[in-house]
């Protein structure tokens, strides 16, 4: 198929409502704590309240003595077996550290004990109730102090898995060099700048929730709010020695992860309890659980030495990250990796040198964040592209243009560098940077603002930035989905997949696909995600992987389901099946005459001539990760005597191929967009000298509200990908990437002053201008 | 979070107009009406934070929207509350419920029932909010999915669907 035939689409890039919509505008759709069960218990977690310290001693005595409580656990009780919190495919590339207790806390919120009660009020006055005693060890807190010799070991545990370098606290790294030669001889300018980005949090607004029981038969039930289904049944039935076949996770509807429900540490916990009471057991985290002890993005500081020509060639690209991954490996490997493979690639560079060290603290744990360490590497590098840009007089648009990696061209990074260790060579299949810029110009009316700012007088200053980013599609040869269509009497579909709908609309772009390739409304494809028990294999909603592989197994399976439709239909209608096509809803022969309706097809099939199921599972793995593109647009206003910002426009284009739903990709856009605007300039969790959260809920750690939010212009800019689902690339996570870039890249150009460090904050940007100011 | 208010002494007998109908109940002496809906079965009303900062527990109290989680449940005696399964069902929507869905305002949708509420004050004594109105409206309500940029769409469409409304 070609970008053509686009035209052409039935229900493939129509704006088509959402599939939960209504249920959720009324309040009926179901979350993890709309369900209780009759029996059901309450848990309760005790957490640490301190950042590195050995149980000396832990007396539960008078927990259990306080009625209605059912069991209390602790490291003495439950199952020791090292894994990874983290919801990767197996075997998971990030360290196996954790416990579901250990007799060691690492950071102020870590899990200590559990407790399981008829209510809430006597869970809670359990946990009040457990005696610990601690041998308080020294705490490090950042990760230049975390990686010196003699610093404290955070993981000395001896079972630990995978763990380059306990010692220093290093638990991933990495080192590539690709050069020829000649590192920096053929610059003509070198930059060489240290950036920061700071610890934040998803802030999904359904708080992590988890209600599981023992079916009739002893199976463990697990309903629970999580991204990835697959990976929670085997990493519970990993850390409790327990059967896969004896859990089944089932996923109802999700309120938000970004990657905050890709981490697997509180099924555990309540399994745990289950399995010590016989009981039904639910945990909801409170706002400040979910804060203090759930999982965060990872902070990072990067060194980035970049080397350009006067005719602006980019000769090299030399980039340090140093990532904090908290207090558990968590996506150590993966975030460090994307950080690379991700930023370095998007301009052709002849030398590139990338390393790479992710280190432990005894600060809340990092985990999967939309963005993924692209989001910290284009800070770098787009503020460097407007440097070099600025060193050589050239338009900082113009040099991207020059720069950037075209259809057709390849990177050697692709090859060197894919999520845990090697990649994928690929070259690139469609780019739509260019036409992504040059919308963003006309939107954002660039040129005449550029003009408008140059010369500017009084206290108040404007400014513009441009970014320019990319992300994956899926993590090639490892990411697999699978779906299964089954055709019911009436020609409608059950689409089965455990493809995770987390609020993202994946349920709808997949009705959709089917409803393309079978050629009915989307309202005759009826989706059911996720259960264990009852969904083929998915990794899970991730890596940006749910359009373009899940989409594409989504497609094939519809295919195969239209092929025995068409053989039933050529024996219904007497004719060739090759003679057949699907339109309308209708088998239709080629001379148009005959047809017959998909409901008589699958009466027949299910009644009369042949019975059987008309009824298919196919999977899919991709060779490629095609990259989305995005061109971010800003406009300041910066008041150079209080520091204080107003954004006053911002555009952000995406190409991400054929939009299944525009609605639907607009939205995800606008969202990631919001949220990077937010960590840009006002999100940050804030620590005291002891390493615990001073700001644990939403009035102190502030997220951009409807009047905050500036406005927000997103456009989606059409390319056809060729291995995507009816040329589909992915839209989620790509837009979080820009706003941190073009906004210190606006404030830049405003002020002068150059900003290292978000968020944002007046207090900072007063700085950096006085200091500039300093400088002259 | 369901409390058992049976093991306690100190229960009170109240009463009050939910969604249009009388109804009594029995509210332990520190429990929220946001606890108290839940768990009579209006779940659609939503927990997110506990604090008053997320909106996503919003209901309407004698048509005024109220933060459930921060008030008690006995406070709304005699008053009259309206939570989302009042506004409209499935089966016969809102036009604000309406506007949401067809606007693609609805992500994730747990801050949905919030928002919609918080529109529904609004637009009762305002038919025609501008757009800092409107964010001004919704600035109780937090949402990470969407940017808000759908839902202040949402609630402009839903101002149009009940002019039309009432000028039928």
């Amino acid at each position: 198929m070609s970008s053509n035939e686009t035209a052409n689409f039935k229900t493939v890039n129509k704006r088509v409502t959402k599939v939960d919509a209504l249920g959720l505008s009324c309040g009926k759709a179901e979350f993890a704590d709309d369900i209780s069960i009759p029996n059901m218990l309450h848990g309760k977690i005790l957490w640490s309240p301190h950042a590195h310290a050995r149980i000396k001693s832990i007396d539960t005595s008078a927990a259990e003595k306080v009625p209605g409580v059912k069991a209390v656990l602790t490291y003495k009780n439950v199952p020791a077996i090292r894994h990874t919190t983290a919801g990767q495919g197996y075997p998971e590339p990030s360290p196996y550290d954790s416990l579901i207790f250990d007799s060691k806390v690492r950071f102020v919120g870590d899990k200590v004990a559990a407790v399981a009660a008829e209510t809430l009020e006597a869970a809670t006055e359990a946990v009040s109730k457990i005696k610990v005693e601690y041998e308080i060890l020294p705490a490090v807190f950042s990760i230049t102090d975390a990686m010196k010799d003699g610093a404290p070991v955070i993981h000395d545990e001896k079972d630990a898995k995978n763990i380059p370098d306990p010692k220093h606290n290093v638990c991933a790294k990495f080192d590539l060099d690709i050069n020829d030669g000649n590192w920096f001889k053929n610059a003509d300018y070198v930059f060489e700048n240290t950036y920061h980005t700071q610890y934040a949090q998803h802030c999904a607004l359904e708080p992590h929730t988890t209600l599981a029981w023992l079916d009739p038969n002893g199976r463990l039930f697990i309903r629970t709010s999580t991204q990835v289904p697959f990976h929670v049944r085997r990493i519970v039935a990993q850390a409790l020695n327990i059967p896969i076949k004896k859990i089944r996770v089932m996923k109802p509807r999700i309120g938000g992860g970004f990657g905050s429900k890709q981490e697997i540490f509180l099924e555990q916990v309540v399994s745990a309890l289950v399995l010590a009471t016989k009981q039904p057991v639910k945990i909801e985290f409170t706002r400040k659980e979910v804060f203090i002890s759930s999982r965060t993005r990872h902070p990072s500081m990067t060194k980035l030495k970049t080397g350009v020509t006067k005719d602006g060639v980019i000769t090299d690209m030399d980039m340090e990250i140093y990532i904090n991954n908290g207090a558990y490996g968590a996506h150590a490997l993966t975030v460090m990796m994307c950080a690379g493979s991700h930023s370095l690639p998007l301009y052709q560079a002849r030398n590139n040198r990338f390393m790479g060290r992710t280190v432990y603290t005894n600060l809340p744990v990092a985990g999967a964040y939309r963005g993924y360490g692209a989001t910290q590497a284009f800070f770098p590098t787009e503020c460097q592209m407007d440097m070099m840009a600025e060193a050589i007089g050239m338009d900082p648009i113009e040099f991207r243009l020059k720069n950037y990696i075209k259809q057709g061209e390849g990177s050697p990074i692709f090859k060197a560098m894919g999520e845990g260790g090697e990649g994928v060579e690929q070259v690139i299949t469609s780019c739509g940077i260019q036409k992504c810029i040059e919308k963003g110009l006309q939107e954002f009316k660039w040129s005449e603002k550029k003009k408008k700012y140059a010369a500017q007088t009084g206290t108040k200053r404007r400014g513009i930035g441009v970014a320019c980013s990319m992300q994956g599609s899926g993590i090639p040869e490892v990411d697999m989905a699978s779906a299964t269509i089954k055709i019911n009497d009436d020609g409608s579909f059950n689409l089965n997949l455990d493809a995770t709908d987390i609020g993202t609309g994946s349920d709808t772009v997949l009705a959709q696909i089917a409803a393309e390739v079978l050629t009915v409304p989307t309202d005759k494809i009826i989706v059911y995600s996720s259960d264990t028990d009852l969904t083929p294999f998915d990794v899970g909603a991730y890596a940006s992987s749910t359009t373009f592989i899940s989409g594409n197994a989504v497609r094939k399976t519809a295919m195969l389901v239209r092929d025995m439709i068409i053989k039933v239909a050529s024996s219904i209608l007497n004719e060739k099946p090759e003679n057949l096509r699907l339109e309308n809803g209708f088998a239709v022969a080629s001379d148009g005459k005959k047809k017959c309706s998909l409901a008589e097809v699958a009466l027949s099939s299910l009644y009369f001539k042949h019975q059987h199921q008309i009824c298919a599972t196919a999977s899919h793995t991709a060779h490629t990760s095609p990259p989305p593109f995005a061109a971010h647009f800003a406009e300041v206003e910066v008041d150079t005597e209080t520091g204080e910002l107003k954004v006053l426009d911002y555009v952000a284009t995406v190409d991400c191929g054929t939009a299944i739903n525009p609605a639907l990709a607009e939205g995800q856009n606008d969202g990631a967009v919001m949220n990077g605007l937010s960590y840009a300039l006002c999100e940050e969790l804030e620590f005291n000298s002891k390493g615990a959260m001073v700001n644990p809920n939403f009035r102190s750690y502030r997220i951009f509200t409807a009047h905050d939010a500036p406005p927000v212009r997103s456009f989606l800019v059409p390319t056809y990908e060729p291995d995507g689902p009816f040329g589909a690339k992915s839209v989620s996570e790509i837009g979080i990437n820009g706003p941190i870039p073009a906004l210190s890249n606006a404030i830049y150009n405003a002020t002068g002053a150059r900003l290292f460090n978000p968020p944002f904050t007046p207090d900072k940007i007063l700085r950096a201008i006085k200091e500039k100011g300093a400088k002259k | 979070m369901t409390k058992a208010i049976e093991s306690k002494n100190d229960i009170f007998e109240i009463e009050f107009t939910l969604n249009g109908a009388k109804k009594a109940f029995r509210a332990g002496a520190g429990e929220t009406l946001l606890e108290l809906l839940r768990r009579e079965g209006y779940r659609g009303t939503k927990r997110g934070c506990d604090t008053g900062d997320c909106g996503s527990c919003t209901v309407l109290i004698d048509g005024r929207s109220m933060l459930s989680c921060m008030m008690l449940a006995v406070q709304a005696d005699g008053r009259s509350v309206t939570t989302i399964e009042g506004i409209g069902g499935p089966a016969d929507p809102h036009p604000i419920q309406q506007a949401f869905v067809e606007s693609g305002a609805v992500q994730c949708g747990f801050c949905i029932p919030g928002m919609i509420l918080v529109t529904k004050e609004l637009l009762d004594s305002n038919p025609e909010p501008t757009d800092a109105e409107i964010r001004q409206a919704l600035d109780g309500n937090l949402c990470r999915c969407t940017g808000y940029v759908k839902q202040v769409e949402a609630v402009k469409n839903a101002a149009k669907k009940m002019s039309q409304k009432a000028k039928r």
